[in-house]
């Protein structure tokens, strides 16, 4: 093996390789949030009492955990424009992350207000505490608590995952890496870079996460 | 002037769905018996062998697959293997599948009370028929739901190959799409295709679960 490992192309690209980690970040952090949201929509839904409701949060649910992610971004990439909603690479990438999140979401954010019980929420009714105020501090927080754990690790894989939408954007990490691939010839050096910059993200958020579990449900002290 | 999608096209797809049901099959073949050897390595009763078993892991799971598809793709051609795609694409995703059966096995295997290792250490049995007589049975009955869900994942993340050129279902579709131009029809029928091999198997996963709650 006569082959000489060159990192000198990476030192002279690392503040476009640091623009793509930045939209990484972004868009990633973006998808939690949003991703959350949608979720915490999709498990009232999937625990509603009309059946109505039920049916279509399931339905959504099944699609998108069925079907992988790639399909799920060309169809609303390359799919939507034909029925006129046209969108850049990179809205249609939050679109379709916060989506594929969502649909994750929903089923672990329901899997917490059904571990609930039932004579807690009897418990805040009796206390005269309105529905939605029973809903926020009685259902959901908990919830999130309890599940706190399987949404950190559903929202690394949304880090990871946003490698995918190299295919169709040609401005977050894995596509900039796509590109100095391109232009330099040394694929090894630049993917192995690339590939040790997502794992300090992923690191960065794990930390994070476990900071914010700290600091949002502090272990409580009997 | 345009092809548009008929009959032809859809033989195309559901021929190409082969290569994406035969990566999968390789994948979760190759990624189980590496998935052993890692598994077995993070219980080990050396601290050194658990360090690496868990490191592999955990480099493993911090790296999106893409990543990893192109280290495999370009990394064995610069030490001499020759790299089709179908290589690098078995080689890839027989490490992330070994790596993801390892975390989920080694769950199983963790949550054998440990008296049972403690009993099988008192019948002077060695590490390995420990595991392979008395933990990997027990575990084994816990670990089914959890397998059959990653094989749902896996058979997702085939289409992934299609990047570095590996013809299965998403590349054909894209391929038909560039000359048909009708993407809702090609990508939702591929969509369609991916659900129908996969919602059995996620039914199967969530109906076996259930069996092992009600069985406890």
């Amino acid at each position: 093996m006569d082959y000489v490992f060159q990192f000198d192309f990476i030192w002279q690209s690392r503040s476009e390789l640091l623009r793509g980690a930045l939209l990484t970040l972004r868009l990633s952090a973006e998808t939690m949030v949003l991703g959350l949201l949608l979720g915490i929509v999709g498990a009232m839904a999937r625990t509603a009492r009309f059946a109505v409701l039920r049916g279509v949060a399931t339905v959504y649910v099944e699609l998108i955990r069925n079907t992988p992610f790639l399909v799920q971004l060309l169809l609303i990439y390359l799919g939507l424009p034909h029925i006129g909603l046209r969108f850049t690479p990179n809205d249609a990438a939050l679109i379709a992350m916060v989506v594929n999140l969502g649909a994750y979401a929903t089923e672990i954010v329901r899997a917490g207000i059904e571990a609930v019980p039932h004579g807690q929420i009897e418990a805040g009714r009796a206390l005269g505490l309105r529905p939605l105020r029973i809903f926020r501090h009685i259902v959901l927080m908990p919830a999130l608590k309890a599940v706190f754990p399987a949404l950190s690790s559903q929202f690394i894989l949304v880090v990871l995952g946003s490698s995918v939408i190299s295919t169709i954007s040609a401005e977050e990490l894995t596509a900039i890496a796509n590109n100095l691939q391109s232009q330099s010839f040394r694929p090894f050096e630049i993917y192995f870079t690339v590939g040790a910059m997502y794992i300090a993200m992923v690191l960065a958020f794990e930390a994070i996460f476990a900071a914010l579990q700290r600091r949002l449900f502090p272990a409580r002290h009997a | 002037m345009s092809r548009s999608f008929g009959l032809d096209e859809l033989r195309i797809l559901l021929l190409a769905l082969r290569w994406t049901i035969l990566l999968a099959a390789i994948a979760f073949l190759g990624g189980g018996i590496g998935g052993v050897i890692i598994a077995t390595l993070r219980v080990a009763p050396s601290r050194a062998l658990r360090f690496a078993a868990a490191t592999y892991i955990r480099l493993l799971q911090g790296l999106p697959l893409l990543i990893l598809l192109f280290l495999v793709f370009f990394g064995a051609n610069m030490i001499g293997i020759r790299t089709d795609a179908w290589t690098a694409a078995a080689i890839a995703y027989a490490l992330y599948g070994s790596a993801f059966l390892a975390e989920i096995w080694r769950g199983c295997i963790q949550a054998i009370p440990a008296g049972q290792w403690d009993a099988a250490t008192a019948l002077a049995l060695p590490f390995h028929l420990r595991l392979r007589l008395v933990i990997a049975p027990q575990a084994a009955r816990i670990a089914l739901p959890p397998t059959v869900g990653f094989l749902v994942q896996l058979l997702k993340s085939t289409s992934l190959a299609s990047v570095i050129g590996f013809t299965e279902l998403t590349r054909a579709a894209q391929m038909i799409n560039n000359v048909t131009f009708q993407p809702l029809i090609v990508f939702g029928l591929v969509a369609g295709l991916y659900f129908i091999l996969c919602w059995p198997l996620s039914l199967l996963s969530q109906r076996l679960e259930e069996r092992l709650r009600y069985a406890r």
